[in-house]
């Protein structure tokens, strides 16, 4: 399910990000030495088969007064995590649900979410509706808040 | 060596409403065409050379990373959200090592034992572990790999609300 060399470079020539000039994917095609119809159809492709997830604006959370940027990770048991990813994907303040590993004694939460609040208590009270909503209200759970970012910004696919 | 930790100051107050639908409701299916702040301008009724100003606007103040695209994890190579407890009058050094790999795309401090939190995306998992080992080398500190094994979702945008 690799990308292929061709998408690669161009996921690497839009690292930073697409040029704010009137025809941008002109300006990438010129860059890599295709055709902006070239740059189109593949960035087309990519969106329908699923290898792009979104393509559009990446704002900054944090700038934007989205200050409680909490990790809520849970204890859950295997038999039911994926009941509960599920469950909890479909919540609108819910961005993003991961099945991870456990690291016993260090770490045992197996399940992580991702949620952006203006506040504290709202993140709170939102984790408590999450709990209930997923069935998952007895499970261990940590909500981790952020305190610094240090970097946010796309990954680099260009690497070999 | 020292990291630069992002600003916070509050911006918001300055947007106006089209600024808040340009965050908005663009965060996904932008358009795919020749033209794609005309369109948006068609679709604001404002002028394209209007779009292109405020985003640039935008992306100076620090509120849009870039416009650009979120891949499905391990469609392009190998990733894992790394942990590390830091003893705390390290964490800016080891902040800023960590930051130096290209790899590195998000790094941040978090309220836990465990206090920094990063992910590492590579072309392959030995590139990506080598990653990992390096870090450990460098600083003396284990780190904690919890690499991707289900994604019942993944970052399709975020509606914000304004106050």
């Amino acid at each position: 399910m690799g990308l292929s060399a061709a998408e690669k470079e161009l996921l690497a020539a839009m690292q930073d990000g697409l040029p704010l000039v009137p025809a941008p994917y002109a300006a990438i095609a010129a860059r890599l030495g295709c055709s902006e119809d070239e740059v189109l159809r593949r960035l087309d492709a990519m969106a329908r088969d699923g290898t792009i997830r979104r393509f559009g604006v990446i704002v900054r959370h944090r700038a934007l007064g989205y200050r409680a940027n909490a990790m809520v990770v849970w204890d859950v048991p295997d038999t039911h995590v994926g009941e509960a990813g599920r469950r909890l994907a479909v919540l609108p303040f819910v961005t993003l649900c991961y099945r991870r590993p456990r690291r016993p004694p260090a770490w045992r939460y197996n399940l992580f979410t991702m949620i952006h609040g203006r506040d504290r208590a709202t993140v709170e009270t939102q984790v408590e509706e999450a709990a209930q909503a997923a069935g998952i209200g007895e499970a261990a759970r940590e909500i981790v808040f952020s305190r610094r970012c240090f970097k946010q910004r796309g990954a680099r696919y260009g690497a070999g | 060596m020292s990291a630069t930790p992002q600003r916070e100051s509050g911006h918001q107050q300055s947007l106006d409403a089209l600024d808040r639908r340009l965050l908005d409701e663009f965060q996904r299916d932008f358009p795919f065409e020749p033209h794609p702040f005309a369109a948006i301008a068609g679709r604001l009724g404002i002028a394209e050379a209007s779009v292109i100003a405020r985003l640039e606007r935008l992306q100076a103040a620090d509120l849009i990373s870039r416009i650009g695209s979120v891949i499905a994890p391990h469609r392009a190579g190998w990733s894992t959200l790394a942990a590390m407890r830091v003893p705390e009058a390290r964490l800016d050094d080891v902040a800023a090592l960590v930051n130096s790999f290209k790899e590195v795309n998000h790094n941040y401090e978090r309220e836990h034992a465990f206090n920094l939190w990063f992910v590492v995306t590579a072309a392959s998992r030995a590139q990506g572990e080598a990653v990992l080992r390096a870090i450990e080398a460098a600083t003396g500190i284990a780190v904690m790999s919890l690499p991707l094994e289900e994604a019942f979702r993944i970052d399709l945008g975020f509606a914000l609300t304004w106050d």
